[in-house]
């Protein structure tokens, strides 16, 4: 029973309809971000022509009417990852700042010298970062899980890296780079055990596949409205209640306090101590609706679709000897991203030739420069896919390969 | 747009052939240039004699447009005094920001014209003047 039909959806995207220099156009960045089907697009100006006021402050109707739609978008949320209660989601700008808060309002308060902070390799500098500051500041370790010659982390890794001093694994679910889907269930189970925290980075995973954050236990997990056909600017951080309690804030100013005095404050309960100042709602009321087209549609199918597509590109890549598979070549725990070399070309030059003939791809070190490093490689190319990739879209991208390779004066 | 004023033949041809991708034995400047967001990483090396750069080589990885114009400029400024391969620097960063409507002007970059048009694949700027940065970074 295919519900899926990329065809079909494509008709809700318009910026599909057009074309790219001449061509018809494959977009194939979906990890960089993801496009908008007509739905969240109507969704964010029915708010603006609507609803659109300052939650929280007013006592008329449109102060009202954006209160409503940014505890909708919530709830919406909260029932998407499954969190227990709604006051577990806080609304930021990106993964990014969802990291960046957990870092410097659990990090800078509970981690201690000596302490051990663990990573994967394949993080985004977005999960680096932040975590290089804490360790720097408060003296503790910085350790990473590295990933085995088909770039998984191995349960004898696991259980090297994370110690009884454990105090921190902050690791993304799916790999922005590799598509390698990482063991959380095992890290999270396992680092329990050791007594650490566990934050997951999901940027990558939960528009693809479904997530259950009560299922997985897991203490944080971040992800961002754009990378799931919602609007950039607002992201998502769950932490669970007890934990999100006993943290400071992260930014203060207006809408997050309780009581404010000339030399001090108190502050208002979660989610609120963690939203300073004037929210994103028209981003919550995309949000909101891009939760709903792809629930419309069904995360399992979403998944399914990716991994014929993976396994349609993945077939025809590994018949070129050319090409270089950076990632699992297997279909094993692995999304719909294939990152990927190319003999004596390098990736943007790739990306550079793909675009004129309408094919968008991602060229570059991914914001992964450790990873790079550890791989020996200075930059990949990427293809990245969605609900609204078809074969056909990868047909165009193998045909933009051969003449890439055409350009550089090779045969195909 | 036409990807044969990119990827023209000098371009391609300067990025194959590697004639000036080497170490030099004994440098008088050796100076880093990097792309952070893309990832070019060239070092260049220069030999002064007096104020004439006498040789020059770089080595170091990047995109077809960030090599062939590493080459492009070693060939253009070898030979060359300080002064006039700071002024070449500069009239090659005036012409990708299209600030120099005298063709005339532009005919002593030589082959470095082929990166004229490189303003039509704006993503792609940073690697054809990276090299040139580095040059002036390495001789001011």
């Amino acid at each position: 029973m295919p519900k899926l039909n990329p065809h079909q959806i494509k008709e809700d995207f318009p910026i599909l309809q057009q074309k790219i220099n001449g061509n018809r156009l494959a977009y194939l960045d979906n990890s960089a971000t993801t496009l908008k089907p007509i739905q969240v697009i109507e969704a964010i100006s029915d708010y603006n022509k609507k609803s659109h006021g300052n939650p929280h402050r007013g006592a008329h109707k449109l102060s009202v009417l954006a209160t409503e739609e940014y505890d909708l978008a919530r709830k919406k949320v909260k029932e998407f990852i499954n969190a227990k209660h709604s006051e577990e989601i806080i609304f930021t700008k990106n993964t990014t700042e969802s990291l960046n808060l957990i870092a410097y309002s659990y990090g800078m308060n509970f981690i201690n010298e000596g302490d051990e902070i663990v990573l994967a390799i394949s993080e985004h500098h977005s999960n680096i970062l932040p975590w290089q500051r804490v360790a720097k500041e408060k003296k503790a370790n910085l350790k990473y899980m590295y990933l085995n010659a088909n770039s998984r982390i191995s349960e004898k890794e696991i259980k090297e890296k994370i110690t009884t001093r454990t105090k921190i694994i902050s690791i993304a679910q799916m790999s922005n780079v590799l598509g390698t889907i990482h063991p959380i269930e095992q890290i999270i189970e396992y680092g329990h055990k050791m007594g650490a925290i566990i934050i997951v980075d999901g940027a990558q995973s939960v528009p693809h596949m479904p997530v259950d954050v009560q299922d997985l236990d897991v203490d944080f997990f971040g992800f961002s409205a754009h990378k799931m056909l919602g609007p950039m600017g607002i992201g998502i951080l769950y932490g669970k209640k007890e934990l999100l309690e006993n943290m400071p804030p992260y930014l203060t100013g207006g809408d997050m306090i309780e009581y404010v005095y000339e030399q001090e404050a108190t502050f208002a309960p979660i989610p609120y101590k963690f939203e300073a100042g004037t929210q994103n709602v028209e981003g919550a009321v995309g949000l909101r609706a891009a939760i709903e087209y792809l629930e419309n549609i069904g995360l399992n199918n979403i998944q399914k679709h990716e991994e014929i597509l993976v396994e349609y590109a993945l077939d025809k890549m590994l018949k070129l000897p050319y090409i270089d598979i950076q990632g699992p070549i297997d279909l094993y725990m692995r999304g719909g991203i294939i990152s990927f070399t190319l003999e004596d070309i390098h990736p943007h030059d790739i990306a550079s030739i793909l675009d004129t003939y309408g094919i968008a791809i991602r060229a570059g070190h991914h914001c992964a420069q450790p990873l790079m490093n550890y791989l020996k490689i200075p930059a990949t190319s990427r293809i990245s896919f969605y609900l609204y990739n078809n074969t056909e879209d990868i047909d165009q991208f193998i045909e933009g390969i051969k003449k890439v390779r055409k350009w550089f004066g090779y045969g195909s | 747009m036409d990807l044969d004023s990119i990827y023209s033949e000098i371009i391609m041809e300067h990025n194959r052939s590697g004639h000036n991708k080497k170490a030099l034995k004994e440098p008088d400047i050796t100076e880093r240039g990097h792309n952070p967001s893309c990832g070019d990483d060239i070092t260049l090396q220069l030999k002064l004699n007096d104020n004439i750069i006498e040789d020059a080589s770089f080595t170091g990885v990047g995109c077809a447009i960030s090599q062939a114009s590493t080459s492009i400029m070693i060939d253009l400024v070898k030979g060359k005094t300080i002064e006039d391969a700071l002024d070449l620097v500069n009239t090659f960063l005036a012409m990708i920001k299209s600030d120099i409507d005298n063709e005339e002007e532009l005919e002593k970059l030589e082959d470095a014209i082929a990166f004229q048009n490189i303003s039509n694949m704006p993503a792609r700027v940073k690697c054809a003047v990276l090299a040139w940065h580095t040059l002036k970074e390495a001789l001011l």
